[in-house]
């Protein structure tokens, strides 16, 4: 089981969640469930978004796995000067 | 309007052009001579990135006209470094990391070499001041203040030693 | 594994020495070739028409005269570029952007461009055009824009992230929220709460050299761009998808770059250059001069922000809020879902362990030229109203500024304000140090105050790509596709010395145009060093493999039997005893006969490049006659990970700061009442010159960010993050007034001080 937790500004589209308990095994089967359960959510991955494992920043990487029990952080994408 | 003719010297060497009379000096010194090693930051005379020097003295280029340099000399930064090499202050520039982007590089180093020609020695404040009309945005002027810090004392030790040389040979 | 980022603590041979860059003689001699230093043989000189007002309908744009003018080879105006963004909204304005379509935006909009023979000719001809113009209300003040009855800059805007959808638009256009915990809770438990609201005016990045570029369009849909850019190949797919051309078709080239600080991140007339040669089928150079920088290119937001922080009385923060409304220019900011104040919300309170944050981001459209990024871009607005409050708090509380900071520093396993759970972060370290370092020790005089701040910033990774080539000699040649604005091939260069164990000078780096490498990402986010130098490391590591193939094939032995060292192939085994160990140089040379030539590559998108944090000390002298601020002594302490380059990356140290000493005290847009812009020329608008500033020191520390193999993390944009809270808490400690605006100007002092004496 991993802790999915969301900025603030993504939990309109989770239907006013800001945390979720799912399985997935990378960061890319993660989104692809999100999306299925909520479907709003495309919206935020096509504007960009950064996810984060225990803290660890992938910004383009998708195909990470995660392990059991890791906290995923979604926000989202930035840019730098 | 017509080109006026003008017969100059720049970098010691004997150079003819012609350019309209409104042209600026560094238009000239880029576009028609290929000195682009003078560089154009406001064309205003604010930022000093198009430092030559006209009979010795500091002057930006683009608040003089190529009409105006008939009989005088210029140096620019492609005369700076002499017989294949480079002058103390752009090896120090190097060393000291006194550049980043390197776009403001060739007017500090005629600045600095003004000054370094009136003044062999000046304080940290006169370094500020003499320089204080180029702008660079990249160093915050730290490694910059350095690397002319650094080269003042290297040639004041290479004038100290000719200068023992040439007693010793005279005694 | 050959491409595992993580932290190895080897022990590093070349990399930390103090090389000398291998663009440096280019340098100081002038050779080196920047953005308007390239000519195309027969080029036409490029110039744009700009709107003198700040918001008009473009009723008619008449260009018919001026066409009859001899030398005149082209006129664009938006009619010449059509909309081929197929509903990409940011391309779209990015579109717009480079040239009005029906409304002239703001001030310095382009309208319409010429191409002419020489500069005099192309004159004339903007004088020839004739543009009719129907004002419309403009609004150019943040807060001004946020009002019921200002004027809506676009009927198509609502506001997105706010439920329900509002009914009508606005120039709000959109609002974001981060945080945890329970703000109420957290303030309701603070024994003292402090609340400030801030302004912060537009800043302009101020690179040195002007945006310039040449264009040459064939009518075969190949062409080829020559720009200064921190990103060719971005340049190259934004220009290729606006003008329909294909991607690959268009070759970019970046020259040497002077100076960015992401106002080069976005193109502004490259675009419009390339349809002018298009149109007259032949090269087309332009560059801007510096009024157009100002009036049209890039500069940051302004800002209105408002911070509360609750404590209780032992220092722990209980509570943090901030609200930030910064103004992106006519259009949305550059990165749809991450508006500019968004990106200023999430970095608000990073330096701090808080149990209760919340922030808000108003992203706003005015008009004012589209705002690009700068250096930590948003990041230096939302410090300044967070470390003032921070040092008020203090003060309310009776405890040193420094060590509120410390009692509530972010570490290991603080949640951050935006969201997730940091690893080894250096804010800690940065403040021990500030509390270590003589600076704070030092003596002050009558109207000098000391001043310190913190500062935070993300650091990206992002696509790369980059080639490693031996040359039969054994020298070695690397082609990155990120831009060099500060001595990056040096540092490349040293990272592929180290893998290879060879010295420096054998190694030559270069910057590839987007012909011979694939798409590597613009050079931002301070990732040039990290991600580039992350593919040198994994790119040097295949060669390695090739090398020892190539031992094998020339030893006759197993490749397994040999191993890479020193630089130098070595049998391992006393029945080699007899093989002497064979140089890079020697299997190079032997290259031709043992497969062709030996090279290493890497593709990836590294990430984590690691956050960064800083610490600035600094003392101010306040003239209180004239209100006059003097930076007495300067002192920046940063988190580096590993400096490959340390006076490197001493320079991005000092650089940031001078940027952000400039933003504190000087640097302003003023616009008129009329919208216009009244300074756009670096005289009126003052950047730190040499004697306005001390030698700023700098402390490096070295906190390895576990996803880098030598620990890694990016450099070049945080410095700018402290200083205008650094300084504004200075000049509250040197004569008592608190500013909430910046610049932090002589009139505004002298203003505070007034009001100060009055009361």
């Amino acid at each position: 089981m991993i802790n999915v937790s969301f900025t603030s500004s993504f939990r309109a589209a989770l239907g006013g969640a800001d945390a979720l308990e799912m399985e997935a095994t990378t960061l890319r089967e993660l989104m692809r469930i999100l999306v299925a359960k909520y479907p709003r959510m495309q919206g935020h991955i096509d504007d960009g978004i950064v996810l984060a494992i225990n803290g660890e920043i992938y910004r383009d990487n998708r195909d990470v796995e995660i392990q059991d029990g890791s906290e995923v952080f979604l926000m989202p994408r930035i840019q730098g000067g | 309007m017509a080109a006026v003719l003008v017969s100059t010297t720049i970098n010691g060497d004997a150079v003819e052009f012609a350019c309209p009379p409104q042209e600026s000096l560094l238009a000239v010194l880029r576009d028609r001579l290929g000195l682009t090693g003078v560089k154009e930051g406001c064309g205003t005379g604010d930022c000093g990135a198009c430092s030559v020097t006209l009979d010795g003295r500091l002057v930006c280029s683009c608040l003089v006209l190529g009409a105006e340099v008939d009989g005088r000399e210029i140096a620019t930064i492609e005369g700076m470094a002499e017989n294949g090499k480079l002058h103390p202050l752009q090896e120090n520039f190097i060393e000291h990391a006194a550049l980043q982007c390197g776009i403001c590089t060739p007017g500090f180093l005629m600045a600095a070499k003004v000054l370094l020609d009136r003044n062999p020695q000046p304080t940290e404040t006169e370094i500020r001041y003499a320089l204080a009309g180029n702008l660079c945005r990249c160093t915050g002027y730290d490694k910059i203040v350095r690397a002319v810090q650094a080269t003042a004392t290297e040639l004041r030790q290479l004038e100290k030693k000719k200068s023992r040389r040439k007693k010793s040979k005279k005694s | 594994m050959a491409n595992d980022p993580s932290y190895t603590k080897q022990k590093l041979k070349v990399i930390g020495s103090r090389v000398r860059r291998p663009d440096g003689v280019d340098k100081v001699t002038g050779r080196a070739k920047y953005g308007a230093d390239h000519n195309a043989p027969g080029q036409l000189v490029g110039l744009f028409l700009r709107s003198p007002h700040a918001h008009a309908r473009i009723k008619k744009i008449s260009t018919a005269r001026a066409e009859k003018l001899s030398g005149v080879k082209a006129i664009i105006t938006s009619e010449d570029l059509p909309d081929l963004t197929k509903g990409d909204t940011a391309a779209r304005d990015i579109l717009e952007n480079c040239m009005a379509r029906g409304r002239a935006l703001y001030d310095g909009h382009a309208v319409a461009a010429v191409a002419a023979v020489d500069e005099q000719t192309a004159r004339k001809a903007l004088k020839l055009i004739k543009v009719t113009y129907e004002l419309l209300p403009h609004v150019t003040d943040v807060d001004e824009a946020l009002k019921p009855d200002a004027p809506v800059i676009h009927d198509y805007l609502y506001t997105n992230g706010v439920e329900p959808r509002p009914t009508k638009p606005s120039n709000l256009y959109n609002v974001a929220e981060f945080g945890h915990g329970d703000v109420d809770a957290g303030f309701a438990q603070a024994d003292v709460v402090v609340e400030k609201s801030y302004k912060t005016e537009q800043v302009h990045q101020g690179y040195i050299e002007p945006h310039a570029c040449v264009g040459s369009v064939n009518p075969d849909g190949t062409g080829e761009l020559w720009v200064t850019t921190q990103g060719h190949f971005t340049y190259r797919s934004v220009c290729a998808n606006l003008l329909g051309m294909d991607i690959a078709k268009l070759k970019v080239t970046s020259s040497e770059i002077g100076g960015g600080f992401g106002g080069k991140t976005h193109v502004w007339i490259e675009p419009v250059v390339l349809a002018l040669s298009r149109k007259a089928n032949r090269p087309v150079k332009a560059v801007m001069s510096r009024e157009e920088v100002f009036r049209a290119s890039g500069p940051a937001s302004s800002t209105s922000i408002d911070v509360k922080i609750g404590a209780k009385k032992d220092g722990t923060i209980t509570a943090a809020f901030a609200a930030l409304r910064y103004q992106s220019g006519p259009f949305p900011g550059a990165i749809p879902g991450m508006p500019w104040a968004a990106i200023g919300a999430m970095t608000s309170f990073a330096c701090y362990n808080l149990a209760n944050v919340k922030t808000l981001g108003y992203d706003v459209v005015v008009n004012r030229p589209k705002v690009a990024a700068y250096r930590a871009p948003s990041a230096p607005m939302i410090a300044f109203a967070v470390e003032s409050t921070m040092d008020m708090v203090a003060k309310e509380l009776g405890i040193e500024p420094l060590d509120l900071r410390i009692k509530n520093a972010a570490r290991e396993g603080t949640r951050a304000c935006y969201g997730p759970v940091y690893g080894p972060i250096g804010i800690g370290a940065t403040l021990q140090a500030v509390k270590n370092h003589p600076h704070m020790r030092a003596r002050l005089k009558k109207n000098q105050g000391r001043g310190m701040a913190c500062g935070f910033w993300f650091n990206f990774g992002g696509q790369t790509c980059a080639d490693l080539n031996i040359a039969t000699d054994g020298s070695v040649t690397l082609t990155v596709g990120t831009i060099d604005v500060g001595g990056s091939r040096a540092s490349l260069s040293l990272i592929a010395a180290e893998e290879l164990g060879i010295p420096y000078k054998q190694v030559k780096a270069h910057i590839g145009d987007t012909g011979s490498l694939g798409h590597n990402d613009t050079t931002e986010g301070s990732r040039g060093t990290f991600s580039s130098g992350m593919a040198i490391v994994f790119a040097a590591r295949q060669a390695i493999e090739v090398l020892r193939e190539r031992a094998a094939i020339m030893w006759e032995i197993p490749i397994e039997d040999i191993i890479w060292k020193d630089g130098h192939a070595k049998a391992r085994g006393s029945k080699y005893s007899r093989l002497k160990p064979l140089s890079l140089a020697d299997i190079a040379a032997q290259s031709p006969s043992t497969g062709g030539p030996i090279a290493g590559h890497n593709e990836s998108v590294p990430d984590n490049a690691g956050v960064s944090f800083a610490s600035h000390i600094c003392d101010v002298e306040v003239d209180p006659e004239t209100g006059g601020t003097r930076i007495i002594r300067y002192t920046v302490i940063q988190d580096a990970g590993k400096a490959i380059h340390p006076t490197y990356v001493e320079g991005q140290m000092q650089g940031g700061a001078a940027q952000g000493i400039g933003w504190a005290l000087n640097e302003e847009y003023i616009y008129g009442d009329d919208g216009r812009l009244q300074n756009p020329g670096f005289l009126d608008y003052r950047i730190p010159v040499c004697s306005d500033l001390p030698f700023i020191d700098t402390q490096i520390l070295e906190i390895p960010n576990p996803n880098h193999p030598y620990g890694v993390r990016g450099v070049g944009e945080t410095s700018i993050v402290p200083p205008l809270a650094a300084i504004g808490n200075a000049i509250s400690n040197a004569v008592g007034v608190r500013m909430d605006h910046t610049p932090m100007s002589p009139p505004r002092i002298l203003k505070a001080l007034e009001q100060l004496h009055a009361s």
